[in-house]
């Protein structure tokens, strides 16, 4: 059991859960996720790990409200308790001083890409920020990331920001005028990712994504979050959740995600009429 | 691997005292030899086909206390009992049989423990056809054996169901810390055993639910998870402590563990890597490993979707890869969430499928079908990436291999294609790599199995030991009790030296 400490409404349909895991936190790296169960019969939901604070015990992840599981965890309390909070998982980022490094990131990815932003920053890069919001009143996190970049854009599909266009040309803006970007690191939907990786494959950047594939275990033991990446399977919990997205099969990975579409429109209205008649 | 050929001296000097104790000899001379073999094997009790393969309830029922005494009475009591030497872990069978006979379960289930900590579940899940009744002396002399695992099974059942669960002394601390990593056969095992000698035990597991393989693995309708439970209430009853949602490797190395003051490590991560073909179309969706339909299934309850979250693919025509204990499980699952056709799809022929006798039996009542001598090419996707058919070929024995069974030949130009909207994968697992990747000074052997030493359990690290399907890949969860049972008993010897040693210093 671990207890919550907080739970806070980011924008509309993403929330802050921050938990009490010191074990985690003594251990975690930018980059890890976690796995965390609202209740007994939820799923095992991988979240990756937005921040933590060592001394006070605590993991703060981001959650995109989407099926099930992810509602029931943005109706949790402080002192709620969730049977199963479990990491870190996977492998840390690479975090070295490779230069100029463009941090791309959108929805819950944004909260994701902070502490690797953070890490890269202190590692010396000159970071470029970028995320990607459809309004306004869907960004959070902005001030954080403002704070470890030496440049920050935000793409949107408004005007309230500096530009108004989709991710991908901005991104691909942002490697014209630079003299150099060493690498770019994206993190969001998988549409926002492949996008990406689309937009800097003709330049020859490197470009890192972090993959979200459907988990059971996160372990390495089910195989659920298999992808291709250079024509080999990969396991995301464990050979991942960051690969070269030159280098992903998406159009499986699309498929992948979209498994349990309909089942999980059928858990929410089952799940919604039970507690919301 | 190391066989044990012959009991050890011990081992047969006790056999004998209990062998000539007053009451056996009575009870040897109150029923022939002759009038013994001639009572046919007591069936097991199970419900019909047509009734279980719509539900996860358990499909035997156990034998009552009249057809188990009677089945007790065809054991001969031999004075060189060979079924005691086909057990991984030497129970004393004939001694817990006899005591059936004369009705006193009670005592014949706490002789049982004294060498198996989990009977209830080996009772069910044991492979008795090839151990302890293959060489059973009735099974020479008429063909049947004495049913062992029934009996087993019962007694246990007899205890737990009655209330009598003992639970032993156990003697003052000896303030030595014992880390055992994975709550599955062979980890449980082993904190029942160190636990009773005094020692503190820490159980670590990965997932939110003690057991292993016996959790994610194994259905319901083979081994109703409320047994597990209470063999792991007993465990805490014994003093060990269990921690959940403890990841060792990555919550914490062993290395960490060891500044915080643990003494010596059992490794029982188990077989958690799924093998594949790497055949094409093996990431399509409604492509499964069995570990993941299993988990699905068993440890997130998918066959109660909606009321649980987890989902799982329900496929109208399922075809299982393999013909292993899992196949069998994966099939009879498949069935039983509504696949009009769930067949079995495995390379070799009949005689050479390792799974478990009773299962085959039981999948073939339930319905089960089977494609022998038949293997996937290929898998083909529909136009959203998802299984719809799958290009088979058919194969024919050649000399036997390695393992000793005839090798499969695939025949040039026999392919052919079956329909097929859900695929479980279930051709075995490797040894669960976490342990060894972050134990860089561990020994790992070329399948990624822990190397051990095979008389001692006892890895290349000090005060670390291993067993069960981690060094073994995947095996069955009696020989990894049987590795338990060796590795708690030289964990004890070597704690009891470090205080030897450490009053010295």
């Amino acid at each position: 059991m671990a207890t919550i400490l907080k739970r806070e409404r980011l924008v509309p349909n993403i929330h802050l859960l921050q938990v009490h895991a010191p074990e985690i936190s003594r251990k975690c790296k930018p980059g890890q996720f976690v796995i965390i169960m609202p209740d007994e019969r939820g799923e095992r939901i991988p979240l990756t790990i937005a921040d933590w604070d060592r001394e006070k015990g605590s993991i703060t992840t981001v959650v995109l409200v989407v099926g099930t599981s992810t509602h029931k965890l943005s109706l949790l309390k402080e002192g709620d308790e969730v049977p199963v909070f479990v990491g870190p998982l996977g492998k840390p980022s690479e975090i070295e001083k490779y230069g100029t490094v463009v941090c791309a990131g959108g929805c819950f990815g944004i909260g994701a890409l902070y502490p690797i932003a953070r890490a890269l920053k202190k590692a010396g890069n000159r970071i470029i920020t970028l995320l990607d919001v459809k309004a306004n009143y869907l960004m959070y996190w902005e001030e954080r990331l403002r704070e470890v970049s030496d440049k920050f854009f935000v793409s949107a599909r408004d005007s309230y920001y500096n530009c108004k266009d989709f991710m991908p040309y901005v991104l691909q803006d942002i490697i014209k005028k630079e003299k150099r970007v060493d690498r770019v690191i994206s993190i969001g939907c998988t549409y926002l990712m492949s996008a990406c990786s689309e937009a800097t494959r003709p330049h020859g950047v490197k470009t890192l994504v972090s993959l979200n594939p459907i988990m059971v275990d996160g372990t390495g033991m089910c195989g659920a979050c298999r992808v291709t990446v250079g024509g080999k399977t990969k396991f995301a919990c464990v050979d991942g959740p960051e690969f070269d997205g030159h280098l992903v099969d998406w159009e499986e990975l699309f498929a992948r995600r979209k498994s349990y579409f309909e089942d999980e429109i059928q858990s929410l209205c089952y799940w919604e009429k039970i507690n919301f008649p | 691997m190391t066989e044990k050929k012959e009991l050890s001296p011990e081992i047969k000097e006790y056999l004998r005292k209990e062998f000539s104790q007053e009451w056996r000899k009575k009870l040897r001379k109150s029923l022939s030899v002759k009038e013994r073999m001639k009572i046919s094997r007591q069936k097991m009790p199970e419900r019909e086909p047509e009734e279980r393969n719509k539900d996860f309830n358990e499909v035997n029922l156990g034998l009552n206390e009249k057809l188990a005494k009677r089945e007790a009475r065809r054991c001969l009591d031999c004075a060189n009992p060979q079924c005691v030497l086909g057990c991984p872990v030497g129970i004393d069978i004939p001694t817990f049989i006899k005591l059936i006979e004369i009705g006193d379960f009670v005592q014949s289930v706490r002789k049982m423990k004294e060498t198996n900590s989990l009977p209830a579940i080996c009772g069910r899940v044991c492979p008795q056809e090839i151990q302890c009744e293959d060489v059973c002396t009735m099974k020479k002399a008429t063909g049947v054996p004495v049913a062992i695992g029934n009996l087993e099974r019962f007694v246990s059942d007899y205890e737990r169901i009655n209330g009598e669960v003992f639970i032993p002394q156990i003697p003052p601390s000896t303030g030595y810390k014992v880390a055992v990593i994975g709550a599955g056969p062979a980890g449980l095992t082993v904190a029942g055993e160190l636990a009773r000698k005094g020692h503190k035990v820490t159980i670590f597991e990965a997932l939110h639910v003690a057991g292993g393989v016996l959790i994610y693995g194994i259905p319901e309708f083979r081994l109703p998870k409320d047994i597990l439970q209470s063999e792991v209430e007993y465990l805490k009853k014994l003093g060990a402590e269990l921690k959940i949602n403890f990841i060792v490797g990555l919550t914490a190395t062993i290395e960490d563990l060891k500044n915080d003051g643990y003494d010596v490590f059992f490794i029982g991560t188990g077989a958690g890597l799924p093998n594949w073909m790497r055949i094409p179309g093996e990431n399509l969706v409604g492509v499964y490993s069995a570990n993941e339909y299993l988990t699905r299934v068993n440890l997130m309850k998918a066959y109660a979707f909606p009321e649980y979250d987890t989902p799982v693919y329900l496929g109208r025509r399922a075809a299982v890869i393999g013909g292993g204990n899992v196949a069998m499980d994966s099939v009879r699952i498949a069935q039983r969430l509504g696949a009009e056709q769930a067949t079995i799809v495995y390379r070799r022929s009949r005689v050479e499928m390792p799974a478990r006798t009773e299962e085959v039996k039981h999948a073939e009542e339930e319905g089960i079908e089977f494609h022998f001598l038949t293997a996937p090419i290929r898998y083909i996707g529909d136009e959203k990436g998802q299984v719809k058919a799958m290009e088979c070929i058919r194969m024919e024995l050649g000399e036997p291999d390695s393992s000793g069974r005839r090798r499969p030949i695939p025949i040039e130009g026999s392919e052919f294609t079956m329909e097929v909207d859900l695929v479980v994968v279930a051709i075995g697992q490797s040894p669960n790599p976490l342990i060894p990747k972050t134990t860089p000074q561990l020994k790992v052997g070329k399948w990624g199995n822990v190397e051990v030493d095979w008389d001692t359990m006892a890895t290349n690290m000090e005060g670390v030991y291993a067993g069960g399907d981690i060094i073994r890949g995947g095996a069955t969860v009696i020989l990894a009790m049987g590795d338990a049972r060796i590795a708690a008993a030289e964990i004890d010897k070597y704690l009891n030296n470090k205080k030897v040693r450490r009053k010295k210093t």
